[in-house]
């Protein structure tokens, strides 16, 4: 099936294109062309992502879609190969709206080397779609690696104090991780007779030994991504020093790039060693949840507590992928989405502080509500979404994966389930020191509410964020069938 | 109209009054926002009003208004189930809320937040309204979370204070404690029963609720008692029973409107609500029902201990409320649901006049909440003082008062019911009246009796020690100068609206809802309530007879002791005091609950926390494996940096060795 448009190229290598023609008109002395130029792009970008969404079939087997497949490399059968389903489509719609929002938050905020400073987001929005849309191993490879150049420029050019440190943590991290990613993927080039064909590589009957290996190998790279416990501990101090936009994206979108690789390649591939590794996979979650949500509560540092909770709530999305049924697994993926709207929402919300005050420390705040009225109603519903609030996003996922591990073990839900108390402690506790009580400070009292560009993103988020909190259904419908299928697959064993 | 259509009118438009007035109340004005949401909550009051006539005439029904999400065999709507146990709480809620929407014109009216006001407590009557009519377990857990939701927002309403905004999370947290084991419970509903409907869940509970469920190896519970334990738990979160009670209380720091409204009339009923909701399901398990008795016993009786110790006006009533959530939620141990019912809805009426009344006497003291600077105020505020002695007559149950009917029948559903720990529950529930009696007239002859102790002549009448209730005092207090004047109309109207039926709707009421078959087959019939209903003989029959019994006699006793102490002696109460040492140290600490959570929970959190954080994260995982193996990388190279000495013949030798090496390795595997 081939579209008469390439909508799939489009949304990968539009941003790109943008984003060199920013670099072009990039001006250190007039950033307002880069800036404009750059919005024009990420809502293109964005807008091109919308058939996507009309066009899509949810239609009961109806498999990848919007699919491309040109030779790239002949001579070891590397195809050009791009294709949607219902779990990376609305990443990709995601990602694309996240770009907007990191290009209009950025607009007074970043005054030093601003053509590059957008030109990295751009580019980095059309590989993280590129990654969502490969379909072949090594093109799905190229995009996950390339992606974290400019998110190490990001963090090491823009960042903080201490970004050298974080921006090499975070590459050597990462890298590590994905370098036994490609040997699998070799691996399973020679079993299957020469094919980097993702979808093969699902029908591919391996033994137990090899799926383990298989297994093990990727979930070294998307772990360190996600980031699941013991491997997170980069992703706080990336957080901490990255500027506002890196954060978003950080959180909103990479952090998905781990989950979805458990989703597209552990679990199909692998479906026995999945099963026979799940409770490895669901221990690891639950540390998790219980564990970082304890560290989030002692956090001084806005960001730093933002990111704890971050791997927190990620560890609902690996639980419930682990869980092998319908709720645990969509639970998943709506808190996956979720977790972009109301992460970024976080993020920014700290940044719209921190552009103020220039600080991070939850102790240099105090009393905001008193001179940010508009700003505090906002932080607070993003507050309660975090922790999970019904009619939020925040609650569909946690409630889901909740239902899901009832059904296999109750112990998994009570400690999963703990997140109800920790989650609200440790953001209420925040929101208690930061927004409420008397003006701490002359910082404090001379704060100026948020402007028209703040009121932008934190309605437009806080309106998806209630969306999908009052109205999940078509997220879920995209999903469902996609899910239905997967859970099929893997519930046959490959090893007869 | 159709009566979908009226059901969803009447939950939605609080939804628009509190937008407008949250969105638009900031630019145009106080006038507009009361405006706006009066009128919104009076179109609620009037479709809750049509649509109880016509549960009356036997028009129940449900209707999905969409669907929320739907996966492989489940669907899970959004849509009300409206019969004849959620219209009298939809009447109960609107009412309520109606009354209090209007005082609050004149409770707030110096206050800058008042738009923000009014947005909220319209939000709260629809949260309240959508987890009153919700038919299915995620649209009751919505409307569960959204009132918890504008308490929050509430009690820290006047977000300056350090203990308004300690109070608000602490409610939010402890609540939450309560959501965990509820979420729980609808976890297992879900799992076993395949389905979030009310309806489908309790056609299938009989043969479903005795599944055996192996929690840990080798023990089984029936999946009846863990799903109703569950679910109670949530219900003692939010309907604050013992040991998570602890979040009430401090929940006075909001403004004395929604103390009334939410902390007394309706949020906290909630629960109450939601445990006759499920009777099907409660009455599958008997050990559940045994629990929910016990726990009811426990806080019916301890906090009313309390509230005889609270000098401050609001926290008396506050912990008196305490103690008949407990009468509550024993009569729903003693599966007499419509008892319970009956007695949250004459509670509703009577303590909103308690909490509204002490709201008036509050703002004519110009913020002063301290009984020992109040007293005969009888003579400044007539209708306040009426209104609030009828109050008190109604929650001490003494006839003719709404609150006799309902404390006598949950009294006489205690002795009848057969459920284990019915006779604890009895006994204490028969020492609780007398308490009862005793702090409700207490308050009346402390604050509107006496002498006039609010111009600070240091009189320390009864001088239950300066600390105040533990945490709560107000520093810097202004001494009140001048003469106290009965409250605005705006203040007096609606305690003398909810003053009438706190003296009419027990007579008028118990009938028709106890033994009239009022709740038909909303509430699930049970052999408690066929036991009584043969002993009742008429609501004027109940009156005669109580004079004749002891709860009356308890009741009586306890005002009377109360008169003897604070008319007669006042100066006893503070030898009592001294005399009794330990003892009112207890109850002047609550029992040190307080004390534990901050220290236990709280402080251990915390410190497990920073442990795992310094430990765990800095030490083990950064420090050793990530940072060590670079160190270990680090050490490696410069390992190797020696190796590379430059002299052609050191390499030719390692050459040499790593051939030698290769070949033994070649060698010896054929």
């Amino acid at each position: 099936m081939t579209q008469s448009l390439p909508i799939l190229s489009l949304v990968t290598w539009l941003p790109i294109a943008f984003g060199v023609a920013v670099l072009a008109v990039g001006n250190d002395r007039s950033p307002a062309a880069a800036r404009w130029t750059a919005l024009v792009g990420s809502v293109l970008g964005f807008l091109a992502c919308l058939p996507l969404w009309t066009g899509f079939s949810t239609a009961p087997g109806a498999g990848m879609q919007f699919e491309e497949l040109k030779a790239w490399i002949p001579l070891f059968n590397v195809n050009y190969h791009l294709g949607v389903d219902g779990i990376s489509m609305p990443l990709i719609l995601l990602n694309s709206f996240m770009t907007v929002l990191v290009v209009v938050a950025h607009w007074k905020v970043v005054t030093d080397r601003v053509a590059q400073y957008l030109a990295a987001f751009l580019i980095m929005s059309g590989l993280i779609n590129g990654t969502f849309a490969a379909l072949d191993a090594i093109v799905f490879y190229v995009f996950f690696e390339a992606m974290l150049i400019p998110m190490f420029l990001i963090i090491g050019v823009w960042g903080g104090p201490n970004r050298v440190y974080a921006a090499v943590k975070f590459f050597l991290y990462t890298l590590l991780g994905s370098l036994l990613m490609l040997a699998a993927f070799i691996f399973l080039y020679h079993k299957t007779n020469g094919s980097f064909e993702i979808l093969d590589y699902h029908k591919l009957p391996l033994g137990m030994t090899a799926q383990v290996l298989v297994f093990l190998a990727m979930f070294m790279s998307f772990a360190v991504k996600v980031p699941m416990w013991p491997v997170h501990t980069w992703l706080p101090d990336a957080h901490v020093e990255a500027p506002t936009g890196g954060s978003v994206i950080l959180a909103a979108i990479t952090l998905k790039i781990g989950a979805y690789g458990f989703l597209r390649f552990n679990m199909p591939i692998a479906p026995d060693a999945s099963h026979a590794l799940a409770g490895f996979m669901i221990t690891l979650s639950l540390v998790a949840v219980v564990y970082i949500g304890l560290v989030a509560l002692v956090q001084a540092d806005m960001k730093k507590l933002i990111a704890y909770s971050s791997i927190s709530h990620m560890g609902f999305v690996t639980l419930g992928f682990f869980l092998f049924n319908a709720e645990g697994v969509l639970g998943g993926l709506v808190q996956m989405v979720s977790h972009g709207f109301v992460s970024a929402a976080m993020f920014l919300c700290v940044g719209v502080l921190y552009d103020r005050v220039h600080s991070r420390q939850i102790s240099d705040y105090g009393g905001v509500a008193n001179t940010m009225p508009v700003f505090a109603a906002f932080f607070v519903l993003f507050a309660m979404a975090n922790s999970g609030l019904p009619a939020t996003s925040g609650f569909v996922g946690e409630f889901f994966v909740i239902m899901g591990a009832v059904k296999v073990n109750f112990w998994y839900a009570f400690l999963a389930a703990t997140t109800l108390i920790f989650g609200a402690a440790y953001t209420l506790w925040m929101v208690k020191r930061v927004v409420y009580g008397e003006v701490a400070n002359e910082n404090v009292a001379a704060l100026k509410d948020v402007d028209a560009r703040e009121l932008v993103f934190l309605v437009l988020l806080a309106a998806c964020v209630l969306a999908m909190g009052v109205y999940p259904k078509p997220f879920a419908d995209v999903m469902n069938p996609t899910i239905h299928e997967l859970l099929k697959h893997v519930a046959t064993s490959k090893l007869s | 109209m159709e009566l979908m259509t009226i059901a969803t009118l009447a939950a939605f438009s609080p939804l628009v009054g509190a937008a407008l007035a949250g969105l638009l109340g900031w630019k145009l004005g106080r006038a507009f926002a009361h405006t706006v949401t009066i009128a919104s909550v009076a179109v609620s009051l009037l479709a809750s009003l049509v649509l109880l006539k016509e549960v009356a005439a036997g028009n129940s029904f449900a209707g999905v208004l969409y669907t929320w999400l739907e996966g492989q065999g489940w669907s899970i709507h959004v849509g009300f189930l409206v019969d004849r146990l959620t219209a009298v709480m939809m009447v109960v809620v609107t009412f309520v809320s109606l009354m209090v929407h209007l005082y609050t014109i004149g409770y707030m009216a110096d206050d800058p937040g008042y738009q923000r006001f009014f947005s909220y407590i319209s939000l709260f009557t629809f949260s309240m309204l959508m987890l009153v009519m919700a038919d299915n377990f995620l649209q009751l857990f919505f409307g569960w979370e959204a009132v918890g939701l504008v308490s929050y927002l509430l009690i820290g309403f006047w977000f300056k204070r350090p203990t308004a905004i300690y109070a608000n999370l602490k409610a939010f947290l402890v609540n939450r404690v309560g959501d965990f084991g509820f979420l729980l419970g609808i976890g297992f509903v879900f799992a076993y029963f395949g389905t979030l409907d009310y309806a489908e869940v309790f056609t299938k509970a009989p043969t479903l609720a005795y599944t055996g469920i192996e929690l840990l190896p080798g023990q089984s519970w029936a999946l009846g008692t863990i799903i109703c334990v569950g679910l109670f738990v949530g219900a003692m979160g939010k309907s604050a029973q013992f040991p998570l009670h602890v979040w009430l209380p401090d929940s006075m720091e909001g403004p004395t409107p929604i103390s009334a409204l939410i902390h007394a009339a309706t949020m906290v009923t909630a629960g109450i609500f939601m445990v006759a909701r499920m009777s099907p399901l409660f009455e599958l398990s008997q050990a559940a029902l045994s629990f929910v008795i016990v726990i009811g016993a426990i806080t019916a009786f301890f906090m009313a201990l309390v509230a005889i110790v609270q000098t401050d006006i609001k926290r008396v009533v506050a912990y008196s409320t305490l103690s008949q959530l407990g009468y509550m939620t024993m009569a729903l141990g003693a599966a007499a649901y419509p008892v319970a019912i009956f007695h949250l809805m004459t509670h509703a009426f009577f303590k909103a006049v308690l909490f509204l009344g002490a709201g008036s006497v509050i703002i004519a003291l110009h913020h002063e909440q301290d009984m020992r600077r109040m007293g005969g105020l009888r003579k400044y505020m007539p209708i306040t003082y009426a209104t609030v002695l009828i109050g008190a007559l109604a929650n001490a149950g003494l006839p003719p008062f709404a609150g006799f009917f309902s404390k006598d029948s949950i009294i006489e559903a205690l002795h009848l019911s057969a459920t284990p720990g019915a006779g604890f529950a009895y006994a204490l529930a028969l020492a609780g009246v007398f308490v009862g009696g005793f702090y409700s007239f207490r308050l009346v002859f402390f604050a509107f009796h006496g002498k006039e102790r609010f111009h600070g002549e240091g009189d320390d009448h009864g001088g239950h020690g300066a600390k105040g209730a533990g945490g709560d005092e107000e520093p810097g207090h202004e001494e009140f100068h001048g003469t106290p004047h009965e409250s605005p109309w705006v203040v007096t109207l609606p305690l003398v609206l909810l003053a009438i039926p706190s003296v009419a709707i027990g007579w008028w009421a118990i009938e028709p809802m106890l033994y009239g078959g009022w709740f038909g087959q909303s509430i699930a019939a049970t052999e408690t309530m066929k036991e009584m209903a043969k002993e009742f003989h008429g609501a004027g029959a109940m009156v005669l007879h109580a004079f004749g019994t002891l709860p009356f006699w308890l009741a009586l006793g306890g005002a009377g002791l109360a008169g003897y102490l604070y008319l007669v002696r006042p100066d006893l109460p503070a030898v009592i005091k001294a005399k009794s040492g330990a003892l009112a140290t207890v109850l002047e600490r609550k029992y040190g609950f307080d004390d534990f959570n901050d220290w236990f929970f709280a402080g251990g959190a915390r410190a497990l926390g920073g442990g795992l954080w310094k430990w765990g994260d800095r030490t083990v995982i950064d420090g050793l494996m990530v940072n060590g193996t670079a160190r270990l990388v680090g050490w490696f190279a410069a390992l190797a940096r020696r190796l590379q000495t430059g002299y052609v013949y050191h390499y030719a030798f390692t050459m040499i060795i790593g051939a030698f090496a290769l070949l033994t390795l070649w060698y010896s595997r054929i």
